[in-house]
Parts: structure tokens; sequence; C-alpha cells
């Protein structure tokens, strides 16, 4: 199975390498969408992660029992196509290429690669981008 | 060849035999052909773009009250619109707010709603609050008046832009170590992005680059209805330098634009917010080309690779107004996604949009090809590069006072 999460990390367990330990422990494979993390403060890690049902299940568990509080990305930044002008002002300040160019020079948005940073939805003169709360 | 004329051309087309080629097309068939032999085929070559032109706005005449009103000052959907003729004609800007928009008191601002957006729903056919207030006279005695309008109800909505379709534009960077917000878009720090703002090979004046062939009255595309060239555009500046094919290489022509908006369409009328900086108003313009010789098409032909823009800091040179170019670089070199200034590799963004460039481009080769669309001979030229004309810079004088 295969999801987006949203972890935050209380401060003292931000220098342990508890999601190494999913790799290792659990079989999980997963892609780091978005990271936040200072020193002193909680940190945010947006991953999406992968792997067999019961991996998954105790890889939550070991997560949850560490402190990390851990909630599905609940938050969906969509495109309203028929607003979008094509112009690409977004292209370059998304930060995981969920946003791009097709070879007709039309701006399409794959929305497995979003992370609902929202920095299209600021940059966006036309509002094509919207949050969408789930 | 053999010159061309555009009765020659208007004949072709209604006949239905007229070559119409978009301005991007043509390039792959000067390519493949050689100019010579290309321009002997092609009668029309037909540009576009899409992008926020700030200098765009709307002339209305919302018809007479009862009792009657001379309006002084005036609003549409609390957008102020100016109220300085007449009786009930107004002309609302697409870069107006509202007076209570917090605008960048709370940095930067999102600028939800201006004049581009009452002209998009204008357009759009919803209904829009008038308020009017005028100080009352013997003929017009009305002082205040309140009122839904719309594009059916009222008179008149002439589009009237005083400068839209720049030939050539600058590229925006930002030299400094904090986030800009302008009106060329969001610049990051440090050279993170470089934003432009031109259709390039596909865009009118890069393609009539000395003004051969458009002029004062040339009939065109304007926000999805048939529209006119007024004038040259305010801030017109063609004597600026130019490559061997005549294409300026900073900004330079412009066009003032006039047509009936109740023709026109809100897929190419779009009001637009600009963090940071503002309301504005994305217009679609289309201009045919006729080809009455060679060199007219061979730069009709021009490709991204042969027009280059100048980079520009929109953080110290722009605001401050110094002359300063960072970089010249091709269109090609921008649509490639990165650029290199100064060293260092930047990835680009465009603000206009090129997808909906070629749209227009099509949607009027499709016009002449159909025969609903004949071309004009302009009435006046426009002022070309050995005008001398320039754009003159705004000297600050001190206010007159008297010495003691
Ligand atoms: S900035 Fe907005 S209009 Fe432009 S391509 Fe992105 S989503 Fe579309
Ligand atoms: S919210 Fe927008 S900018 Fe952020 S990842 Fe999603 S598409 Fe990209």
């Amino acid at each position: 199975m295969k999801a987006r999460l949203v972890l935050r990390f209380p401060p003292l367990l931000v220098d342990q390498p508890v999601v190494y330990k999913l790799i290792k422990d659990y079989n999980l494979v997963f892609n780091i969408l978005r990271a936040d993390i200072t020193p002193d403060s909680e940190g945010l890690m947006v991953l999406e992660i992968e792997g067999d049902e019961n991996d998954f299940k105790q890889g939550l568990e070991y997560l949850e029992k560490r402190g990390v509080k851990v909630q599905p990305l609940s938050q969906d930044v969509v495109m309203i196509e028929e607003l979008c002008t094509h112009c690409g002002a977004c292209v370059v300040h998304c930060p995981t290429g969920a946003l791009y160019y097709d070879e007709e020079r039309r701006v399409l948005f794959a929305s497995e690669k979003c992370v609902a940073c929202e920095i299209c939805v600021e940059i966006c003169p036309y509002r094509a981008m919207e949050v969408r709360l789930e | 060849m053999r010159e061309r004329t555009i009765e020659e051309i208007n004949e072709k087309i209604k006949k239905g035999t007229v070559v119409v080629l978009t301005a991007e097309e043509v390039i792959e068939m000067a390519k493949e052909e050689g100019y010579a032999k290309a321009a002997e085929k092609v009668d029309v070559v037909t540009t576009g773009t899409f992008g926020p032109m700030c200098s765009s706005g709307i002339i209305i005449n919302f018809g007479h009250p009862v009792p009657r009103i001379k309006k002084s000052r005036v609003w549409l959907n609390d957008v102020p619109a100016y109220g300085g003729l007449a009786a009930v004609d107004l002309y609302l800007g697409a870069t107006a707010i509202p007076e209570n928009d917090p605008a960048n008191t709370n940095y930067p601002g999102e600028f939800k709603y201006g004049g581009g957006h009452v002209i998009e729903d204008l357009v759009s056919g919803k209904d829009i609050l008038l308020y009017a207030e005028g100080y009352g006279t013997d003929c017009y005695p009305r002082k205040e008046l309140e009122t839904y309008i719309n594009i059916n109800t009222i008179n008149e909505v002439i589009l009237f832009n005083p400068r839209n379709c720049y030939q050539n534009y600058n590229v925006a960077v930002n030299l400094s170590n904090r986030t800009i917000y302008t009106y060329m878009g969001v610049l990051k720090p440090n050279l993170g992005n470089a934003n432009y703002c031109s259709a390039g090979q596909l865009s009118p004046l890069l393609k009539d680059p000395l003004y051969e062939t458009i002029g004062v009255g040339t009939r065109i595309f304007l926000g999805g209805g048939i529209g006119y060239v007024a004038w040259w555009g305010t801030q017109h500046s063609p004597a600026v330098p130019r490559n061997e094919l005549g294409i300026p290489k900073v900004p330079a022509g412009t066009l003032a634009l006039i047509g009936d908006l109740k023709q026109m369409s809100p897929k190419w009328l779009r009001g637009a917010s600009i963090r940071g900086y503002g309301v504005s108003l994305a217009v679609g313009v289309g201009i045919p080309i006729p080809i009455l010789n060679e060199e007219i098409f061979r730069r009709a032909s021009a490709s991204d690779e042969e027009i280059t823009a100048p980079v520009v800091d929109y953080s110290d040179a722009y605001p401050n107004r110094k002359s300063e170019i960072l970089a010249e670089v091709t269109y090609a070199q921008l649509k490639s996604g990165e650029i290199e200034v100064l060293g260092k590799k930047v990835p680009t963004a465009s603000l206009s949009s090129y997808y909906k460039a070629k749209e227009i481009a099509t949607i009027l080769k499709n016009w002449i090809k159909e025969g609903k669309f004949l071309l004009t001979k302009p009435v006046e030229p426009l002022p070309g590069p050995e005008s001398g004309m320039k754009t003159k810079p705004c000297e600050i004088r001190k206010p007159y006072t008297e010495e003691l």
C-alpha cells in the first residue's frame, strides 16, 4: 500500500534516526515530499510511504510509540483547469515538479507529486490553484 | 517574389484561396523551403499574445436614470472608476483597486479584486453594482445613484487600452537577498528565477518589427472579438538598438487598442491578481501580417533563436531606473527553462501564455481562411526607428519656491 502522511516530531526526537528505522526495520520505501525540521522545535515531514500492509501498520505503530504524530495528508491543492491560462508563472516555484509544461507548452498538474505547500496558490494570478480541505 | 497588395490578399480571402500560417508554422516552412520560396506561397502570417497588460481599461456609458445625474465620482463593484467625463460616461482602469483594499499594508498584498476583475465579470455577463455621486445641477438634479448594470443594460462598453503588445520586454531577476513581489511575478532572492513576459516568435510586434504592415487602423483580434489599432501605444519607443532583422533588443514599440467589449469573451480577458503588486488584466491580442514582399516575410518568420531580451535586476536597476542590463538572452534559451546570468544557471518562468498565444494565432488564421476577417491597410503608419522617438523619463522638478 501507499499513502501520503504528515509526521510531526516532538523536539526531542528531531535529531534521532526514526525515519531511517522505517526503512531498516519495517521495509518501507518512502519519498520525502517536504521536511521542515529545526532544532528546539517541532519537526514536520510529509512522506509518501510505500510497503506491505503489515509492515506499514507496524511502522506507524513504531512512530506513534516514539511520540511522532501521524496524520494522513488531509489538504489537497487542486488545479481548476478552466481558470488556468498556461502561463507557467507557477512552474518555476513548485518545489516538486508537480506543475510542468508539456510539449505544447500547456501547463499540467501532476497531483500525485503535490505536497500541498501552497506556493502556487499564492503565485497564480488567475486563482487556478486552490486549497481543498478533505 | 512579385509584390502583393492588401487588395489582392483580400480578394483571395473572399475566394477562399488565401494561404495563412501562424507565426510559429511559418518558421518551420521557411526552414524547409527557404525564405524566397516560402514567401511566394504565404499570403498572411497570424500572430498572437496573451498576458497581463496593465494599461488597459473600459469606457462605459451606462444610460440616463430618472431623474438624471451628472456623476462626478463613480464605483463599479466598489472599484473606483474615473467620472470626469460628461454625465454617464466613465473610464475604468484595469489596475484600479477598492479604496478599502489593504494593498501592501499586509505585504505581500493579495489584491483579490480590482478593475481587471470588473472587466472580466462584465464581459461574462454578470451584474455589476454601480454607485455614483453627483453634486446636482438644474439639468442633472440627482445626487446619488445605486443600481446594478450589466453588459446588456448599458449603451456602450468600449475596451480602450492605451498600451498593449509591448514589442519585446525585460527578463526580470532579483539580485537582492530577499524575495521580491513585482509586476513581473515573484522573484526569488539571489537570482532564484528569471521571469519573462512575451510570446517571442508569436508576438505581433516582434514579427513586424519595423511596423511595415501594422499601423493606425489595423483590424485585429482583440479579447475574442474584432478590434483595431487606435494609435501607437503610450511609451512607444521605436528608436532603440535593434538586430540585423530590425528586431529591437529591448522594450520598444507599443500599441493602443480599441474594440467593442460586447463582442468579446472572458476567455480572452482575465482579471489577474499579482501578489504584492496589484491587479491587472490579461488581454488576448492577435494581429495578421500581410506578406507584401520577401523582407516582410523574412521578418515574420524570425524564430525564438533570433529574438533576444535584456535581463534586468528588479531589486535595484528597475525601480531606480538604472539602465544596467545583466545579460542578453534569446527566447529559445528562455523557453528551454534555464538561462545563464552572471555565471549562474537560473530557471525561467513565463507570465505570458505561449499556449494561449498560439491558440489566438490559430483562431485568427481560421477567421481569415473562412472569409470572416479581411485585412486592412493602415490609415497612418506608426512612428518607426527613423522618427527618433524614444520614451522620455520624468525628471523631477522642485516646485517653485519664492526666495525671500
Ligand atoms: S500560474 Fe496559474 S494560470 Fe499560470 S500556469 Fe500556473 S496555474 Fe496556470
Ligand atoms: S502546492 Fe503547488 S507548488 Fe506546492 S507542490 Fe503542490 S503544485 Fe507544487
